[in-house]
């Protein structure tokens, strides 16, 4: 059972990356236009 | 014209130095709208940055002001094709955003540790059956601790301060047994741990909170996505108002800069901007939206107007003031402060159930604990036993049962065209078993109507109506409504009081009174409220009969709420004499006419005495008390602000339809909170016995608890049901 020295601290990192990346996306408004969000995907006035 | 629009209110300032204003923009409908918006301002010299949010229809610019003004900006997003007017956001949206956010925070801190302990777990239960040590499942043990102890203290906060703040005021919510059940769960947890004991139960802690927070978000987004709504409706109506500035000039403000002392021009034709004094001038004052009279009342210096009249013959100028003593606002407002008292005394569903449930839930407990000290296991045994109920009974489906359902019901009522303010109205809703409607503006439309057009050679109204857009008098504003060119004719000159003329067709036509005409026929002002305009056109004479109309679905709608099992009455403002033939169209045999607020107040006190649930339907500001005092309130869009802020909910359109689903969806909401109540008691009747067993492992407790809880929510998605087909067109 040695493998969960590693293993452990190794889940438990992604998954604070995971929630950290999402405090990130809400703090930086990404969560404020769900509905525009949605639309502006399928513009493609940016590729050029 | 020298007057322009003083919109500096709205502008704030950027930290990088730019003006910043937000616009409530109308008519966005689809996504092709945002590139339109936002490239075609960005392409406008001095624009920043455009940024249009879809969710609740608002734009964010930021500009540099030295190079255009905010007015410049409304214009430019006119000839883009929209309508936009800037609003301030108001301090109560700010702390709803905040909240939502907070919400949002603590939901994504519940998951990720539901998650990460789920890993544990569920290597601990497999553990069970094969060959995991005890040291292992120690430190997985711990492992969990460590996540679910902070997890929950920063996630359980909206629980944790919701049950502090009720049991400090003496109630019971929902969230205190589900705050004693979490902090109870833990801490045995915690205990077992410490004694390297076989289960632990942090991830039932840390699952129910996550799912209480799944229910507590979608409820707070919808309420905030509505009141949105809301907030642009409002903003839309750029209601404006001619001030006086201190060098005596007229600037245009929007109404909501205006404060008490301000003195302003009412012109004719305009309405009313806010409650205040006749300074100076006499005319005709149109106060249907006020008191529900619809007769025009002539009005002198020194008087009291108040803000939604509507002004008829001569300009006036008035001071605004706060709330004056003696007049109708004064007493408006000493009958509100008495009926919002009165009313918060209903109790919520929730909050009714929960007041139940929780005494039961820990008397529970303690028996179990008792039992199990008396049938000779040991302290410790019971203890676990006792918390294990605990959990188990957690009223995880409970809590969600009702706020889904709300959820849903309002955006299907949202869908229909009605705005709910608060989502406990559904339930009252639900009970209401008697409708009383106001009569002006509420069962008729808000501005009168040409009642005769189809008396009239289709032609002759044409030019009637043409002729009339020349016109300030409210009464030709009616006749202009039907013009289907808006097209002025040159040379049309108003005789204020009078009429207007024009050469029209080589011919001289003329609108306005019989007199002007110069018809000699007179019937003047009819008993029933209808006013005569005539016109005259090549020497013949057609008379149009101007008068509030009925909503174009209020016959239907009557018939609508009577097989829905709901008594009718009409209360009204207006003189009995207007009110009978209304009331006979509708084929309501209960009306009542000429009342004041008092007396609207004290036939609603009757019905309640008869242990009626009252739906009121107004929109004055005389209504006021009466939308805070019944059960339940509704008001149309139109309405008089206090009206509007008084009633649970505000209705789109020129239809009383929502009205109707909305009772409809209000009462499926209802049956299915039952149900769901219903089932989470069944849940609790299986699953009580297998925790006082002693059988409540965490892995059947955390199976039980999700499985609970997505059968309610699944349940109350059928709320959304057949509410497509009822939805109104009141959106394209």
């Amino acid at each position: 059972m040695d493998v969960l020295i590693y293993l452990v601290p190794i889940a438990l990192a992604l998954g604070l990356t995971g929630l950290a990346a999402f405090l990130w996306s809400l703090r930086s408004g990404q969560y404020d236009d769900m509905d525009g969000a949605a639309v502006r995907a399928l513009m493609d006035d940016d590729i050029i | 014209m020298s007057e322009t629009l003083d919109l500096s209110m709205f502008v704030t300032r950027t930290p990088a130095g730019a003006a910043h204003m937000d616009l409530a923009v109308e008519g966005v409908g689809c996504a092709s709208c945002i590139r339109k918006i936002e490239s075609g301002l960005k392409q406008v010299r001095g624009v920043a940055q455009a940024r249009l949010n879809f969710t609740d229809r608002r734009l964010a610019v930021d500009w540099n002001d030295s190079a255009l003004s905010a007015g410049d900006i409304i214009l430019e997003l006119e000839r883009i094709g929209y309508r936009a007017q800037p609003f301030r956001p108001q301090s109560a949206e700010a702390d709803e955003a905040r909240m939502g956010r907070w919400l949002l925070k603590c939901l994504a801190v519940a998951g990720f540790a539901a998650m990460n302990i789920m890993l544990m777990s569920v290597s601990v239960w497999s553990g069970h059956v094969s060959d995991m040590t005890q040291e292992t499942r120690d430190l997985f043990h711990w492992l969990s601790a460590l996540i679910a102890l902070p997890a929950a203290a920063y996630a359980g906060q909206p629980f944790f301060r919701s049950a502090i703040r009720t049991i400090l005021g003496g109630h019971v919510n929902m969230d205190v047994p589900i705050s004693i059940g979490v902090t109870l769960a833990l801490a045995l947890s915690l205990y077992e741990t410490a004694t390297h004991a076989q289960h632990a139960y942090f991830d039932s802690a840390i699952m129910l909170l996550f799912f209480l927070l799944c229910g507590r978000y979608l409820d707070h987004a919808m309420r905030r996505k509505t009141r949105a709504f809301a907030g642009n409706l409002a903003a839309l109506k750029a209601e404006v108002a001619h001030r006086f500035e201190d060098d005596n000039e007229l600037a245009t403000v929007p109404v909501s800069a205006l404060q008490p002392g301000d003195r302003l021009l009412v012109r004719p034709g305009e309405r009313v901007p806010a409650d205040g004094v006749v300074v100076s001038g006499a005319s005709e004052i149109d106060e249907s939206l006020v008191t529900g009279e619809t007769l025009q009342r002539p009005i002198y210096a020194g008087e009291a107007i108040y803000a939604g009249s509507r002004n008829f013959h001569g300009a006036l100028v008035m001071r605004v003031t706060a709330v004056a003593a003696g007049s109708l606002l004064d007493e408006v407002q000493r009958l509100l402060d008495r009926a919002v008292t009165a009313k918060s005394n209903i109790v919520q569903l929730a909050d009714r159930a929960a007041s139940r449930y929780a005494p039961v839930v820990h008397v529970t407990a303690a028996m179990s604990v008792a039992g199990w000290l008396i049938a000779g296991a040991s302290l410790h045994q019971a203890i676990v036993t006792g918390i294990a109920v605990l959990i188990i009974t957690c009223p995880c489906a409970l809590a969600l049962a009702i706020p889904a359902v709300q959820v849903v019901a309002s955006g299907a009522m949202f869908r229909c065209g009605l705005i709910l303010n608060s989502g406990d109205a559904i339930e009252r809703l639900a009970e209401a078993d008697t409708v009383v409607f106001d009569k002006t503006g509420t069962l008729t439309l808000p501005e009168p109507q040409v009642d005769n057009a189809a008396d009239i050679p289709p032609d002759m109204l044409e030019r009637a109506a043409r002729l009339a857009l020349s016109s300030h008098h409210p009464l030709a504003r009616a006749v202009a409504a039907v013009a289907r060119q808006r097209l002025p004719y040159d040379g049309a000159t108003e005789e204020t009081g009078r009429g207007v003329r024009a050469l029209v067709d080589c011919a001289e036509a003329r609108l306005g009174s019989p007199a002007f005409c110069g018809s000699e026929t007179a019937p003047g002002a009819a008993a029933d409220g209808a006013s005569t305009l005539m016109f005259a056109w090549g020497g013949q004479f057609w008379p149009l009969v101007i008068r509030q109309k009925l909503r174009p679905d209020a016959i239907e709608a009557a018939r609508a709420l009577k097989s829905l099992g709901l008594e009718i009455h009409i209360l009204s403002g207006d003189r009995p004499s207007a009110v009978a033939p209304v009331a006979a169209e509708l084929g309501i045999a209960s009306w009542h006419g000429g009342l004041k607020p008092a007396d609207k107040i004290a036939l609603l006190e009757e019905m309640k005495r008869a242990r009626r649930r009252v739906l009121m339907v107004g929109d004055g500001l005389n209504d006021a008390p009466a939308l805070a005092a019944a059960h339940v309130s509704l008001s149309p869009i139109t309405a008089a602000d206090i009206a509007q802020a008084q009633a649970d909910g505000v209705f789109l359109g020129e239809r009383i339809a929502p009205v109707v689903s909305a009772v409809g969806i209000a009462r499926r909401a209802r049956a299915l909170m039952m149900q769901n109540l219903w089932l989470a008691v069944i849940y609790n009747v299986v699953a009580v016995p297998v925790a006082i067993a002693g059988y409540a492992t965490p892995l059947i407790a955390a199976a039980a608890m999700s499985g609970s809880s997505i059968l309610v929510t699944l349940n109350a998605l059928r709320a959304r049901k057949r509410s497509s087909s009822e939805g109104a067109s009141w959106m394209s």
